[in-house]
């Protein structure tokens, strides 16, 4: 991905593996970020190619994709590093929103929904069944019919997930999901996000920056810097990788200087 | 409740004796202000006395001081209640959202509308201010899908409203066809003008998208100017032909056998029945458009557009198409406008460009901010403030806009959103699973 003269990202090529947690690291303006807005369609990368294998539809080529396909048919959901949410709208209206697709169908052009014909109430309240479940599942019941806006940071951040894992995401994107949350509150997002990949059957890919986050629930850990992936693998053998720790300490420099 | 707030808890007798002060001191100002009055008799001035209206005046003041009292305790119950809630550190899930206040002023509001032309049948200036008033609510309605709801700010609005007007005058004047035949083919031509506008400004927001609206107002109004053998330019189109009731149409019986409505359902015939259709007219109009309204917003469509007022990328990230979304506001805000200006030309008869200049697509943006974004009932509300101001300034002569723009900065300061903020939600949890431990 090159912006004019900028390479943002460069010869980077690693994969994801079905139902697993693959998390990306790296120090600030590596390219998360913008990995993230080339996988789900809001960037065009310049070169290269990114192949989604989808268990209904087949691989699709993510790159040929508008973003409102990226998640629509491909089913690829993301989060935002500062969270997006539709802040006057309350949290349920947020989870419904998020299946604006499947009651937009229902609706007929939204012809059977303003007759209130069977087959739109009936999707409707599947919706609403979806949303509540998935509220209930993130505790989040309680601020159902609350303005979005109006809650807490930590809150709003289990919101954003609950509102793509409402839109029935086969790979769910989460970019710093852990932000500004206090140490329960990233526990009880690592319990979360585990069961999502091992119980649901969602692929993650995550950017975060808490390590106890990454090291603790990743199957696999893609490092980047300034744009290259410097090394991937295990949790483990990925912290112990010279490259990895060189360029999040600059160890080296700082030895050669003492010595 | 009553033994915490003892102030709300004022028994019949003491909230009579309140408002009986009120009557009092009223008597006491009105007998010199209303009670008496000097009529010129010959060349000496007579003290007549004005007993009546002097007692409706006290008697206003009494019940209006009961019905204020009231409702301000309610209101400080409320809100004492709120913080005693929030004191306790629970979150409030009201049962029903609406607050039965606005909800009552709206059924009120309706039942007003519904008896307004029978109370006043005699007096055609009341019914057809009325009217005007409607015509802005169903416009100020249709601009809420665009600029409330979809959050696009819309500064050529009467564009629409044109294309209405002049599709209706058209299609009447030139191939003869009627008020209902028209309706639907000019709401299209209106909805097609909206598309034309919308799809190249998908890229715009806030600013830019206002400024390219207004262009867009000035060219319609420009065209119409300039194309005269479509439009007659300057001089406009004239004789429309009125709308008729189910094909009776409203004029004096005369001798060619015509059936007109006073005929048929054998009265006399009075100039006042056509204005009183007109208003039903438009009261039908804008009722079926707030029916509309309010239908789309529970719909997906609905929210759609209220998603996309709140944030552009989040919808994309949901895989919500937002051209397609912006497109059927869009359309259905001008088709709504195009509508009223089918009505428009019916009951005025004539119209020219000078009824769609940009001081009009400002009026209606500003009863719709006014109003409270999104508020459809607000829109009401500010179409009366709007609409009634200068009429009742007519008395203020060269000082009427003066008096004008003071009561929009104060609606503006007193409430910086509107006169009605809150925002109902779409849809509302079910109430079983409120249930909290």
């Amino acid at each position: 991905m090159r912006f004019g003269g900028l390479t943002a990202i460069d010869e980077l090529s690693f994969a994801a593996p079905v139902r697993q947690i693959t998390s990306i690291i790296g120090p600030n303006g590596a390219g998360k970020t913008t990995l993230f807005n080339c996988i789900t369609g809001f960037y065009r990368p310049s070169a290269g190619s990114i192949v989604l294998a989808h268990p209904v539809r087949g691989s699709l080529r993510l790159e040929t994709l508008e973003s409102h396909r990226v998640a629509r048919e491909a089913q690829v959901l993301r989060t935002f590093q500062n969270t997006r949410l539709f802040p006057k709208m309350t949290v349920l209206e947020n989870m419904i929103v998020a299946q604006h697709n499947a009651l937009q169908a229902a609706s007929f052009f939204s012809l059977a929904g303003l007759f209130k014909l069977r087959r739109y109430r009936l999707a409707e309240k599947q919706a609403l069944e979806q949303a509540m479940s998935w509220l209930q599942r993130l505790k989040l019941l309680e601020f159902a019919n609350i303005a979005a806006g109006v809650l807490p940071y930590g809150t709003q951040r289990r919101v954003e997930i609950g509102r793509a894992m409402c839109a029935d995401p086969v790979l769910l994107c989460l970019d710093e999901p852990a932000a500004g949350l206090n140490p329960r509150e990233s526990a009880e997002l690592n319990d979360l996000l585990l069961e999502l990949s091992r119980e649901s059957g969602i692929s993650v890919l995550l950017i975060e920056h808490d390590m106890n986050v990454v090291m603790k629930i990743s199957d696999h850990i893609v490092v980047l810097n300034y744009g290259r992936k410097i090394a991937e693998g295990a949790p483990l053998l990925v912290r112990k990788d010279p490259h990895v720790v060189k360029a999040y300490l600059g160890e080296e420099d700082f030895q050669e200087q003492r010595a | 409740m009553r033994a915490i707030f003892p102030r709300q808890a004022l028994s019949i007798a003491e909230r009579l004796r309140d408002a009986g002060w009120i009557a009092f001191v009223a008597l006491v100002l009105g007998v010199p202000m209303i009670g008496l009055t000097t009529v010129d008799a010959g060349n000496k001035l007579v003290v007549h006395t004005r007993l009546p209206l002097l007692m409706e005046f006290v008697a206003a003041c009494f019940l209006g001081r009961l019905a204020l009292r009231f409702s301000l305790d309610k209101f400080a119950q409320r809100k004492i209640e709120r913080q005693a809630q929030e004191a306790r550190r629970t979150v409030q899930i009201p049962a029903r959202s609406t607050l039965p206040l606005i909800k009552w002023l709206g059924w009120w509001l309706l039942g007003a509308a519904l008896v307004l032309p029978l109370m006043f049948s005699g007096n055609r200036y009341v019914v057809d201010t009325a009217t005007t008033v409607l015509i802005y609510v169903m416009l100020g309605w249709g601009l809420n899908v665009v600029v409330g709801l979809a959050g696009l700010l819309d500064l050529g609005y009467v564009a629409f409203y044109a294309v209405g007007a002049y599709a209706y005058a058209l299609l009447s004047t030139q191939f003869g066809w009627g008020f209902w035949q028209s309706l639907p083919v000019a709401g299209g031509l209106a909805a097609f003008f909206g598309l034309a506008l919308g799809w190249p400004t998908l890229r715009l927001r806030g600013d830019y998208l206002a400024i390219v609206t207004l262009g867009f107002g000035e060219i319609i109004r420009i065209i119409l100017v300039n194309w005269t053998e479509l439009s007659g330019g300057p001089n406009g189109i004239a004789s429309i032909p009125r709308p008729s009731f189910f094909g009776l149409p409203f004029q004096a019986p005369s001798d060619d056998g015509v059936q007109t409505f006073a005929g048929f359902f054998g009265l006399e015939y009075s100039p006042g029945q056509r204005v009183i259709f007109l208003y039903y007219l438009i009261l039908l109009l804008a009722l079926l458009t707030n029916l509309f309204v309010t239908r789309m917003r529970r719909l997906p469509v609905g929210r759609a557009w209220e998603a996309i007022r709140e944030d552009e990328i989040a919808c994309k990230a949901l895989g919500i198409n937002v051209v397609t979304v912006k497109l059927s506001a869009f359309a259905l805000g001008a088709m709504l406008g195009g509508l009223a200006g089918v009505f428009f030309a019916a009951r005025q008869g004539f119209i020219s460009p000078e009824s769609f200049v940009f001081s009009e697509s400002a009026t209606i943006l500003a009863i719709v901010v006014l109003g409270g974004m999104g508020s459809q009932l607000g829109v009401v509300l500010a179409s009366l403030v709007l609409v009634l101001l200068p009429e009742i300034g007519r008395d203020f002569a060269e000082y009427r806009m003066l008096l004008f723009g003071m009561a929009m900065i104060l609606i503006m300061v007193w409430r910086p959103g509107g006169l009605l903020v809150r925002r109902e939600p779409a849809i509302m949890a079910p109430a079983p699973m409120q249930a909290r431990p």
